[in-house]
């Protein structure tokens, strides 16, 4: 427990180092740039893959399901932006993300460990922490756009399964979309993006940053990130939800 | 010059540098030698400022590292050149961005500028061809050229370089070490090399510090070595065959 309470102190500590000595802007720009490109560009294929069948299986499954004739069509819709748009897009997308970014970002960090790099900044005068983190949590303040990305992709999914699987009719789709829509919620969804955004960044690099050993220590920490960034973001998703949902 | 007063460091329970008390001479290249496990390591990192000594002092041409501010730190540290063992280069950026990063980082020279001097140093380490490639893409004798282009880059007044020749055959350390020498002497920096390499001790010791368990045993130049009877160094110095036989002949020739 003691260790746990010393890492969570750490992080913390990484965090403020990370927003020291800020590098110059001319490098820091370029750094930013190439975050933008590795984590935020090189995500939309798969976000754009994954959201858009989860959101045509969402829409099956719900049909399927609705077997009373008196329950409307309409609810496959519904239930497909409710789904889509409360916990699909924003936690689940963040979950495959803290996977492929946060394996990425711990890897490469690691490796810039393991091969002396980060120590090759730090003689040289540079906040390596600044130098190598700021950037990401810079890139990722465009996160909440893949996952509106994801929004958008996951109902048009849900539309085209829904309304060409004959499940039901085009129109019925759009009332479930309209109905009962509460635009807190896409508020609320945008929220948690922004907070899984900023552990996305960080832990990944914090268990890159801070890792021993050699390329075998690289991996473990890539799948140790990979599972405390998850945890993260589930335990986030958790207070959020009761912070911002309940009355 | 770099002085180094009293130098203690534990980790725990185990100390590394039993106050350790000596002087780098400016233009002269100072090699650090000893076993594995002796405190090389850690007495480079602590000249740099990665670790801090609990005990004693280490003044660059006077100004006490300890006693700094972190903005007079980081002034200091952009006068400082490090050869990393591994090269430590960046592998997403190619070599010239990797020579002309501390340049960019440091000055305030535009980007011709910049590559005027990346240029100039990259020929001056006779690196041919190599300007466009990744590290990933270059042999390792060239990865330690321009880990040395990168160092000297930014007109460093100190140059450190942990164990230049790991992982290079013979005939090329041999070239890595003149070069290092040649650096040293035009352009008048004190050089601080770790090394367990006798054949760098031979090329290019000018003053020799040799540790034991921690403790400076000896020191003298590479002319004083195979004359000294300190124990410590004659049983490190002899350890190799080939030393034995230089040995075996010199006391023939006595």
């Amino acid at each position: 427990m003691l260790r746990y309470l010393s890492q969570i102190g750490k992080y913390f500590l990484m965090l403020k180092e990370v927003f020291n000595k800020p590098t110059k802007w001319s490098a820091m720009k370029q750094l930013i740039f190439k975050e933008i490109d590795d984590l935020i560009i090189g995500s939309l294929g798969i976000v754009a893959f994954i959201s858009f069948f989860v959101g045509g299986v969402v829409a099956i499954q719900t049909a399927l399901n609705l077997t009373n004739p008196l329950i409307p069509k309409y609810l496959i819709g519904f239930a497909t932006r409710q789904s889509v748009i409360l916990e699909f897009a924003p936690t689940f997308i963040s979950i495959i993300m803290a996977g492929k970014m946060g394996s990425f970002i711990t890897s490469s960090i690691g490796t810039m460990r393991v091969t002396e790099q980060i120590d090759a900044l730090e003689v040289m005068g540079i906040n390596s922490l600044n130098y190598l983190v700021f950037p990401k949590v810079i890139a990722l303040l465009l996160y909440p756009f893949v996952i509106g990305l994801s929004m958008f992709l996951g109902i048009l999914g849900g539309w085209i399964a829904g309304v060409y699987g004959g499940f039901a009719s085009s129109d019925e789709f759009m009332t479930g979309l309209q109905v009962e829509f509460i635009p807190f919620h896409v508020i609320y969804a945008f929220i948690k993006t922004v907070v899984f955004a900023l552990l996305l960044a960080t832990i990944p690099s914090f268990h890159g940053y801070y890792m021993k050993g050699g390329a075998l220590e690289v991996g473990k920490a890539s799948t140790t990130s990979f599972v405390w960034t998850s945890v993260a973001i589930i335990l986030a998703n958790y207070i959020l939800t009761q912070l911002l949902l309940t009355k | 010059m770099i002085e180094v007063k009293d130098i203690e460091k534990s980790f725990g329970d185990t100390k590394v540098l039993k106050g350790i008390s000596t002087v780098f001479d400016t233009g002269k290249t100072n090699l650090i030698i000893g076993q594995s496990g002796s405190g090389k390591t850690v007495l480079l990192k602590s000249l740099l400022g990665i670790h801090t000594p609990d005990k004693g002092t280490i003044s660059f041409d006077g100004r006490i590292y300890s006693e700094l501010t972190n903005d007079e730190k980081r002034d200091l540290r952009t006068e400082i050149g490090m050869v990393f063992q591994g090269s430590a280069l960046f592998d997403s950026m190619t070599v010239e961005e990797n020579i002309g990063f501390p340049l960019k980082m440091f000055t305030n020279k535009n980007p011709r500028e910049i590559q005027e001097r990346v240029d100039f140093v990259i020929d001056r380490v006779k690196l041919i061809n190599a300007h466009k490639k990744k590290p990933s893409e270059i042999s390792g004798g060239m990865q330690k050229r321009v880990a040395i282009a990168r160092a000297i880059v930014n007109n460093p007044k100190y140059l450190f370089c942990d164990e230049p020749n790991s992982g290079l055959d013979p005939k090329t350390s041999i070239v890595i070490d003149n070069l290092i020498h040649e650096i040293t002497e035009e352009y008048n920096i004190t050089t601080v090399i770790n090394t367990h390499d006798m054949n760098s001790v031979m090329e290019i010791g000018e003053k020799i510090i040799f540790l034991k368990e921690g403790v400076l045993a000896w020191e003298g130049t590479k002319r004083e070595i195979f004359k000294t009877d300190n124990e410590a160094i004659v049983d490190f110095v002899y350890s190799s065959n080939l030393f034995k036989k230089v040995r075996k002949a010199q006391n023939r020739e006595l």
